[in-house]
């Protein structure tokens, strides 16, 4: 049986979280500015302008280029015929965290107590999603999730009478709503089907898709495209200033669901899409 | 876009009155950091008829958390938080003179109203911008509450430091007017 040492994936969380926390999408700069030829407000314009220099920035010293270095949320596919050596999963997990943000000068943001709220100190613990897959690896997804756009990200539950339009007027209605708190031009991910708790997952994990990446399936590719088109007509624009670039993408992900519903959850993402993979 | 105005804090109402919503600012002088924790103990301690730990009179607070500073720079990235997560502390600290804040995003029809009828501004700078703006920080030291780590006060000196006026003392509201006039 294949094993992996529980230190190297303390290693490798360490490595990603800090990579995805420093270094956008390699695909931001050129969306950014792409947007920027497009945009007709002159608000909009100098918000991007800002981001586009706020990005080179970010290149040349290798800081993250937003204090809010977010929630370590980890994804761990874990292939069911290896092995975890020399230390818990879980804790090793915390410990990749724990040394980005002591080596990277990432923001301790995450508090013990919901309520009482005392901060950790070193972002621990991650937000972590783990699935049991064929196999004998190991990949690791981290993301660096701000908490402006997560909190204005919504769940309803529709009835199956609703179609593409109604999801896509949500999905709207979410972007307009948060306005400038998300920090537009936004990244949307759209969660449709499974449970009541498998909506919002799967719209996590849309957020985590690479920038400019359509849906295989030509149905939802298309679906993503409406739900642009329809998000930047909102107004919002970059920054919330008003303008016509308020959506920086769309990946849907869709589920088998119950023939009584239709979970839909809508989870935004800013301006600084910021996720990592590896595969042990 | 209009020439930028630069403002030196603490603010005269001479100078409150005469920005309008959309006008670029360079900001100048000392403002604060305060965040949501340092925003529940301030407004605490001012119900409770307790002196705070800076006079926020003609003051600027700006809402952010910044990340740590590497050895040898001043401040780590420190970009603007969500303004609306300060509104239900905003109005204590009006009463108490403060007469300007640097935030992301729209106050409530309320908060703003009460920012207006306090002779008060609210600038909004750039989210996700934060290296850009840490670079107009010129110096930066404990001002009260460290032990909140990244949500401790902070006194800052600022220089060129670049907003955009979005609440206005005479009734104007940046998000609300821009986002009306694209909307389709």
């Amino acid at each position: 049986m294949r094993s992996v040492r529980a230190e190297k994936v303390a290693e490798a969380v360490a490595r990603l979280y800090r990579e995805a926390a420093c270094s956008p999408d390699p695909g931001l700069e050129a969306a950014l500015a792409a947007g920027r030829a497009r945009e007709e407000s002159p608000a909009g314009r100098a918000v991007l302008n800002d981001l586009i220099e706020n990005l080179r920035l970010a290149r040349q010293t290798g800081a993250p280029p937003c204090q809010d270095t977010g929630t370590a949320v980890v994804f761990l596919e874990l292939g069911q015929d290896l092995r975890i050596e020399g230390g818990d999963l879980l804790e090793a997990v915390d410990e990749g965290v724990r040394r980005a943000v002591r080596e990277g000068y990432l923001r301790p943001s995450i508090v013990a107590d919901p309520l009482r709220r005392e901060n950790t100190g070193d972002n621990t613990p991650a937000v972590l999603h783990l699935e049991i897959v064929p196999g004998d690896r190991l990949k690791l997804a981290v993301a660096a999730k701000g908490a402006g756009s997560e909190n204005m990200s919504a769940l309803k539950i529709l009835t199956p009478a609703a179609g593409e339009e109604e999801i896509i007027e949500f999905a709207a209605a979410v972007v307009e709503k948060a306005g400038a708190s998300a920090c537009p031009p936004v990244i949307v991910g759209i969660g449709i089907g499974g449970n009541f708790e498998t909506a919002p997952l799967l719209a996590k994990k849309a957020i985590t898709l690479p920038l400019g990446e359509r849906h295989p399936d030509p149905f939802y590719a298309a679906l993503e495209e409406k739900a642009i088109e329809r998000i930047n007509r909102t107004g919002v624009g970059p920054g919330g200033l008003g303008g016509r670039f308020t959506c920086l993408d769309c990946h849907v992900l869709a589920a088998p669901c119950h023939i009584a519903s239709l979970p839909l959850a809508v989870n935004l993402d800013c301006c600084l899409p910021r996720h990592q993979t590896a595969t042990l | 876009m209009s020439k930028p105005i630069s403002i030196t804090a603490p603010l005269t109402d001479n100078v409150l009155r005469a920005l309008r919503a959309g006008d670029r600012v360079l900001i100048q002088g000392v403002i604060y950091t305060a965040r949501d924790a340092a925003h529940r103990r301030l407004a605490q301690a001012l119900r409770e008829g307790r002196d705070l730990p800076f006079d926020p009179r003609r003051q600027i607070i700006y809402y952010t958390g910044p990340a740590p500073a590497p050895p040898g720079t001043i401040i780590g990235p420190a970009g603007p938080t969500t303004a609306v997560r300060m509104d239900p502390f905003t109005i204590h600290l009006l009463q108490a003179g403060l007469k300007g804040m640097i935030g992301k995003g729209e106050r409530s029809p309320e908060t703003a109203a009460a920012i207006r009828e306090a002779g008060a501004v609210y600038f909004a700078a750039t989210g996700g911008a934060a290296i850009l703006l840490a670079r107009s920080i010129r110096k930066a030291e404990v001002a009260a509450y460290p032990e909140l780590g990244p949500e401790t006060v902070l006194k800052l000196e600022v220089k060129d430091f670049p907003v955009l006026v979005a609440v206005d003392t005479v009734g104007g509201n940046l998000h609300r007017e821009g986002r009306d006039f694209y909307r389709m």
